[in-house]
């Protein structure tokens, strides 16, 4: 890395950092009016979300979902797309990963593990894929398009649980059949964590190396940040919009598939809990650079494992959490301002000073 | 005329009841994002915004027994939300989609921790209008008693027709959205403007918001809202941000989603939960049968980041 | 019992969680951590004011939190996923709780995985499908709802002018069915010529899905509603303001509804508190425990004012049948709505019989929907 990259890199992380600092205060503040010591809350959000390890799994527990459908959003929309449909892309992934794994019945675990990853993906990418070929050949908004698929993808979840593929044996939940146990993936060996995680991460730096070292990468950057100029240099723009929905909505599709095989073992509502719109707002935070995904996913899980503590210790409602991750993104838009203002990491003040 | 005839007939009228009933937040809401909109700016937080009107305009109500000064404090509730908005959006180099994000999130996150007391109390409800005189049919008569708040909203949709068409606001307003070039020129202050714009949206969000909480259905708490702030945003642009057609737009959702459950009455009780998608389904239809690759939406406000 | 989930992670968390109420109680004076005190979490889905099924078990949070000794810790809004698990090791390590109420349908199959993961933890869930081969420090317990339900129906029956009654119902699940059979079934005990119309919103809570369909049945002429969604407040205060009776659910709601609100279906959660004090005196407790009036798990609510005396009289004589196990809710000659046998004159299921119910996924006839 160059000097001014390391410089953009060091005010990025003042700038975030600062941005943390603010928000902690005015939450402090927040929860001093309500009566309680600042301090002794700050020391249970960290206490619930990385003192000990059981409030690292919690954190991380909450953070691999999110990982995969932050992808559903951030790879579209560094093609210029708006597309807020991971909700839907994860459900749809779910479903196919249930109807896969019933298919392969007694197939070996590695094969069936990537077959039912592959159906999860092939349906999240599918349904998005439809989303960025609506914008391109009819000319359909594809953040309403994505939005009415999440409702739609939901609603044919909840008639399929309910008809055609409900396991009646279930008695207290409407779920769907279940996937065969030999094919269920569970924890990692040394962190009580589900294999979505390694998954996430993975996927994670895979697509981070393919948008900044490939020439699909850049064109992907060029048609984002200018269409005209990609049409001029003669980019195969429909193509490429269409493959990057495909690729978000896959993302989230296999998120879909972790969800199945490695927390519930068929598809249900809690497949539907708001993954896909929490993963918007990472996408957006990380500014679509899915190697930040990771650590803001991991951000957004802390919070929301420390919620429990707090509600339990003081009492504070469970939106507590919410409060502050609303609180904390916009404070850290907000800081976008500052990019460029800060004179110290800018090498022309050197040289005047 | 024999049963059968009977039931149809109600399923007609309890969606043309569920149109006026449902209907309005949806009015509301993308009346208020049209406004929003039309000055340039995207609000994808007046989710966050009707959460937290349906909360404080439900909490005034049953802390002082009366519901219209609920609404009014919704939608400043309302308003001061969308200025938090307006504010950092002023900020350059901000995304306003994503801080209409974490405005979603922070509004109902606020709205959620300071509402818990409120979820057992209930709260008076706001009067309707009968305006079924005419009718003996009890079903016709429940069908078109009338919320003020609906006959303000299709008043109020005409209005701001006219407003933005024919009047210097309306002008300035269009001008400040369409063209930051053309809006400088004419020596408009282009960020007062939007923020005027967001936050009278936000009001009227918030009006949406106590509608819900203050009349149909009529309660509080966290499942109060599925989403009708960002349905309703998605509403503005099949509407193609006439007020007008935000008003059929809202009728249309609303009669739709009145269909499931009048179906049911009859005895028409398979796939429920696909007769209860039928809005969205309906909407995608309609938006895949009017849209045109070839130009952009008529009406789409040039400075609007969703239409570039 | 087994203790394959006796793992070196296990180990550690138990390791782990001696420090960490070590450390939080240093940490954080005036909190409550005296010694000798049993800490007891209660792992809500939902608010837990809700006017409803959260409600019903928050009533049971504080009937133990009185047991000397007893400190309970609440979460609300924990979904059914891989964080409620989480939320259980959290409230096991970090609170030191012994005790785990799990208190929705969805929470059973991680209750049982974190039951042989801390076999010194007692855990209840109150889906009641316990079965042999589970872990034994896990507790399913359930109270017939149905019994509660037809003694509603006997009032909706003498006080509909219509003859036409409707059940708004959450998800179609068995216990549900078993719910409006029974409302139907005590309706047609006092009036047999009496329908019911059926509406299933598909959600556990959609308030205004619910107002709807509480507007459609009154449209369809149906004067008595009965709601069985996680909150039916709702649904009873649309059906008050349109001057129709109602019959509560979960919980004691006659306060929504001072004119119309005749009785209404009770949970007894409560009983769950027998199972902290013998835990803790180290006395057997059931792993299974299903119930009606005779066991004392369900109950109703108080009339409303719109009750007469002799209908009241007749409700509580019903009551006392399900208590002396003389009136029995499913008795030949029974069809369901579709026109199949499913009962032949003269044959009798038990109401202690949980196989049947588990089983029923048809409406009585006279059940429209």
């Amino acid at each position: 890395m160059n000097s001014s990259g390391l410089l953009s890199s060091a005010e990025a992380v003042t700038i975030n950092v600062a941005a943390f600092a603010f928000t902690m205060a005015i939450f402090g503040v927040y929860v001093a009016a309500l009566g309680h010591n600042p301090v002794d809350v700050y020391y249970v959000l960290y206490l619930g979300s990385f003192a000990r390890q059981i409030s690292i799994e919690s954190t991380l527990t909450n953070a691999a979902p999110l990982m995969l459908t932050a992808l559903c959003t951030a790879i579209p929309a560094r093609a210029g797309l708006l597309v807020i449909g991971g909700e839907g892309a994860l459900v749809v992934g779910g479903v196919a990963t249930v109807l896969a794994g019933v298919a392969l019945g007694d197939a070996p675990f590695l094969p069936g593990v990537a077959m039912m990853c592959l159906a999860g993906a092939l349906a999240g990418g599918t349904w998005i894929g439809l989303v960025g070929a609506l914008r391109q050949y009819r000319g359909v908004n594809e953040t309403i398009s994505s939005l009415l698929l999440n409702y739609i993808a939901i609603a044919l979840m909840y008639h399929l649980i309910t008809g055609p593929i409900r396991d009646w044996e279930r008695v207290l939940k409407t779920s769907s059949w279940s996937i065969p146990e030999s094919l269920r993936v569970g924890e990692m060996e040394f962190i009580g964590v589900h294999w979505g995680l390694a998954a996430g991460v993975s996927v994670c730096l895979i697509l981070y190396v393919i948008m900044r070292r490939t020439t699909f990468g850049f064109g992907v950057d060029i048609l984002g940040g200018n269409p005209r100029a990609a049409q001029m240099a003669g980019l195969p723009i429909n193509r490429m919009v269409i493959l990057c929905c495909f690729i978000g909505g896959a993302m989230a599709g296999i998120g879909g598939a972790f969800e199945v095989m490695a927390v519930h073992g068929f598809a249900s509502e809690s497949l539907a809990v708001g993954f896909g719109y929490a993963g918007i707002l990472v996408a957006f935070l990380s500014r679509q650079n899915p190697a930040a995904i990771i650590v803001l996913a991991i951000l957004l899980g802390g919070i929301t494992a420390s919620g429990g503590l707090l509600q339990r210790r003081f009492d504070l409602p469970d939106a507590t959490t919410q409060v502050l991750q609303g609180l904390l993104f916009m404070v850290v838009l907000a800081s976008n301002a500052a990019y460029g203002r800060l004179s110290v990491f800018q090498p022309a003040s050197w040289r005047t000073a | 005329m024999d049963a059968g005839d009977i039931s149809w007939w109600s399923v007609l009228i309890a969606v043309i009841g569920g149109a006026i009933r449902v209907s309005t937040p949806y009015l509301f809401v993308s009346l208020g994002e049209t406004l929003t909109e039309k000055s340039g700016r995207v609000n994808l937080g007046l989710e966050g915004v009707l959460v937290v009107g349906a909360m404080s305009g439900y909490a005034t109500a049953v802390l002082t027994g009366e519901p219209w000064l609920g609404v009014l404090v919704a939608g400043l509730a309302g308003a001061a939300l969308s200025l938090v908005h307006a504010l950092v959006c002023s900020l350059p180099r901000v995304n306003d989609i994503a801080v209409g994000i974490s405005l979603f999130i922070f509004g109902t996150g606020l709205a959620f921790f300071l509402g818990k007391p409120f979820i057992n109390p209930s709260a008076p409800r706001l009067p309707d209008i009968d305006f079924a005189w005419w009718s003996s049919s009890p079903q016709v008569q429940s069908a078109l008693k009338i919320n003020i708040l609906f006959i303000a909203g299709f008043i109020l949709a005409l209005f701001m027709a006219w407003a933005l068409k024919t009047t210097r606001w309306g002008l300035m307003l269009r001008t400040v959205g369409d063209s930051e070039e053309a809006a400088k020129a004419l020596g408009y202050n282009i960020l007062r403007v939007r923020m005027l714009g967001t936050v009278a949206g936000g009001f009227l969000a918030g009006v949406g918001g106590s509608y819900l909480s203050l009349y149909f259905p009529g309660t509080w708490n966290e499942g109060l809202s599925s989403g009708q702030g960002l349905m309703a945003v998605a509403l503005v642009i099949f509407a193609r941000w006439d007020p007008v057609r935000c008003f059929y737009a809202s009728l249309l959702f609303g009669g739709a989603t009145a269909l499931g459950p009048a179906l049911q009455t009859v005895g028409i009780t398979t796939n429920y939960y696909l007769y209860g998608a039928a809005p969205y389904f309906l909407t995608l239809a309609v938006l895949i049968y009017s849209s045109s690759p070839q130009k952009a939406l008529e009406g789409a406000p040039g400075e609007v980041s969703i239409n570039r | 019992m087994t203790r394959q989930g006796y793992s070196r992670r296990s180990f550690m968390h138990r390791a782990g969680s001696l420090m960490a109420a070590s450390a939080v109680t240093a940490a954080l004076p005036g909190m409550v951590a005296a010694m000798g005190n049993v800490t007891v979490g209660f792992i809500y889905v939902g608010p837990r004011q809700d006017f409803g099924w959260n409600q019903s078990h928050w009533d049971a949070a504080k009937k133990v939190a009185a047991i000397d000794g007893v400190t309970v810790v609440e979460q609300e809004n924990v979904p059914e996923t891989a964080e409620v698990e989480k939320v259980i090791q959290s409230m096991i390590e970090l609170d030191g709780a012994k005790v785990i109420f799990g208190t929705s349908f969805g929470y059973w199959d991680s209750l049982k995985k974190m039951a042989i993961e801390y076999p010194d933890v007692l855990f209840t869930h109150i889906g009641a499908i316990w079965k042999e081969g589970d872990p034994t420090n896990v507790i399913g317990y359930r109270g017939y709802t149905e019994e509660a339900h037809y003694l509603c129906g006997i009032a909706a029956g003498r006080m509909s002018k219509t003859g036409k009654i409707g059940f708004i119902g959450s998800k179609p699940l068995y216990f549900i069915y078993n719910n409006c059979n029974g409302f139907v079934l005590g309706a047609q005990s006092v009036n047999p010529d009496i329908t019911c119309n059926v509406v299933i919103t598909g959600d556990w809570n959609n308030p205004v899905k619910e107002a709807e369909t509480t507007n459609s049945l009154i449209d369809q002429g149906c004067d008595v509603i009965i709601a069985n969604v996680d909150s039916p407040k709702v649904s009873i205060e649309t059906a008050e303001a349109r001057g129709v009776y109602t019959c509560g659910y979960h919980s004691d709601l006659s306060p929504l509804a001072p004119k119309g609100f005749l009785t209404g279906a009770e949970w007894n959660w409560a009983s769950g508190a027998e199972f902290v004090e013998a835990f803790l005196a180290g006395e057997p407790y059931p792993n299974l425990k299903r119930g009606g009036f005779k066991e004392d798990m369900v109950q109703i609510s108080p009339f409303g004012q719109a009750v007469p005396q002799e209908v009241r009289d007749e409700v509580m004589a019903a009551k006392q049948g399900f208590i002396d196990d003389t009136l029995m809710l499913y008795k030949g000659p029974l069809k369901d709505n579709q026109g199949n046998v499913i009962l032949e004159e003269g044959e009798v299921k038990a109401n202690s019989d949980t196989p049947f119910k588990l089983g029923v996924d048809w409406f009585v006839e006279g059940t429209v929907g």
